[in-house]
């Protein structure tokens, strides 16, 4: 569990090393997120440990935000002056978006799964 | 109050302990009623959790400022959770891997759609400049949207607030979207909710299967990755409708 704890902080700091030292437009973590995934494609397994480590993390994803959720008391004034304008961008536009992104996905697996069979 | 209460509530007020603790007891009850109603999308307990700590803290008139100190603890495993997301994308790899164009291209309308009409909205219902530039990277996940908007002049902390609202109006009604339009296969279903409502949209991706998951986190970094690279598009747009 400590060592595993450990290999996911060591990426996440190596990617905000590199981040910082090439001014990259993307955040540390992701960079981390990809190197441990390049290392996983290249050993060609997971350990039982890792595995573990990063499930408990990933099932408690939710409560990892909400101390950013609870900051919505530092903003209320502004909040309350521009509710409308960003109630509806942030429902409509977060709903559209669900619906473009799966119905372009869908079409085109549909349309490549046709593709296959011809 | 009387003296000795008070003295234990300031002296509590000025340790991590309190505000930690109370985030993950809050956290938890509302996971538990979540869990008891069959993980029901309007019982987010990220939603909750933070409507019941918002209401503690103004009673008690705690700033958000001394709550930070202690939830600070759970807000830095982003960082890591996110490196995490590694492991099950690894998992389903072979099957991403079959369907890199279809991902590809549903990935850039995702993320361009989410970052245009959210400006576009919020603009025409006469938003302000700072507005419209703390809510561009909205679907983006918390860190990512946090560092692109400080370095354009937005308010991260707005954003931070901002892209946690979406997240839960993704996690709500995602579920209901992707059902009206019929959409079955967990791996679309995953996708979307990754690419409009980042980890929370993956929280919830989780909560239908292994595969959603994955789908939902790959989605989540590539939306970071892919609005990290057009949001100078989205300044420029900002601008062009703010002038």
């Amino acid at each position: 569990m400590l060592g595993a704890i450990t290999v996911l902080l060591v990426y996440q700091l190596v990617g905000e090393i590199i981040v910082v030292a090439l001014a990259l437009p993307i955040p540390g973590p992701v960079l981390g997120m990809a190197l441990l995934f390049a290392t996983l494609i290249v050993r060609g397994a997971v350990g039982d440990d890792l595995r573990q480590a990063a499930n408990g993390l990933l099932r408690h994803l939710s409560l990892l935000f909400v101390p950013a959720g609870v900051g919505v008391m530092a903003h209320l004034g502004r909040l309350t002056d521009e509710w409308w304008p960003i109630a509806v961008s942030l429902v409509v536009s977060t709903l559209v978006t669900i619906a473009v992104t799966a119905l372009v996905m869908r079409w085109l697996l549909a349309r490549r799964s046709r593709g296959d069979a011809t | 109050m009387t003296a000795p209460l008070a003295d234990l509530w300031v002296y509590l007020q000025a340790t991590p302990l309190l505000f930690l603790t109370l985030t993950l007891l809050v956290y938890q009850g509302s996971n538990w009623i979540y869990r008891r109603a069959n993980v029901h999308p309007l019982l987010n307990p990220v939603a909750w959790s933070s409507v019941v700590l918002v209401a503690l803290l103004a009673w008690t008139g705690t700033p958000y400022e001394t709550y930070f100190g202690g939830a600070q603890f759970v807000h830095f495993l982003l960082g890591p959770a996110t490196v995490a997301l590694a492991v099950p994308l690894y998992a389903q790899w072979d099957k991403l891997r079959r369907a890199l164009l279809p991902i590809g291209a549903a990935l850039l309308a995702g993320a361009v759609t989410a970052l245009v009409s959210a400006v576009g909205l919020a603009w025409a219902l006469g938003a302000s400049e700072l507005t419209l530039l703390s809510i561009a990277p909205k679907s983006v996940t918390t860190p990512i949207a946090m560092g692109i908007v400080e370095r354009l002049g937005g308010l991260p902390s707005l954003t931070a607030v901002l892209v946690v609202t979406t997240g839960i109006i993704g996690a709500i009604g995602g579920k209901y979207v992707l059902d009206a339009l019929g959409v079955t296969d967990h791996g679309v279903r995953g996708f979307a909710l990754g690419t409009a409502a980042h980890g929370i949209g993956t929280a919830r991706a989780f909560q239908e299967s292994e595969e959603a998951g994955a789908f939902s986190g790959l989605a989540m970094g590539l939306c970071g990755l892919v609005t990290a690279v057009l949001f100078p598009l989205g300044v420029w747009l900002v601008r062009a409708l703010a002038s």
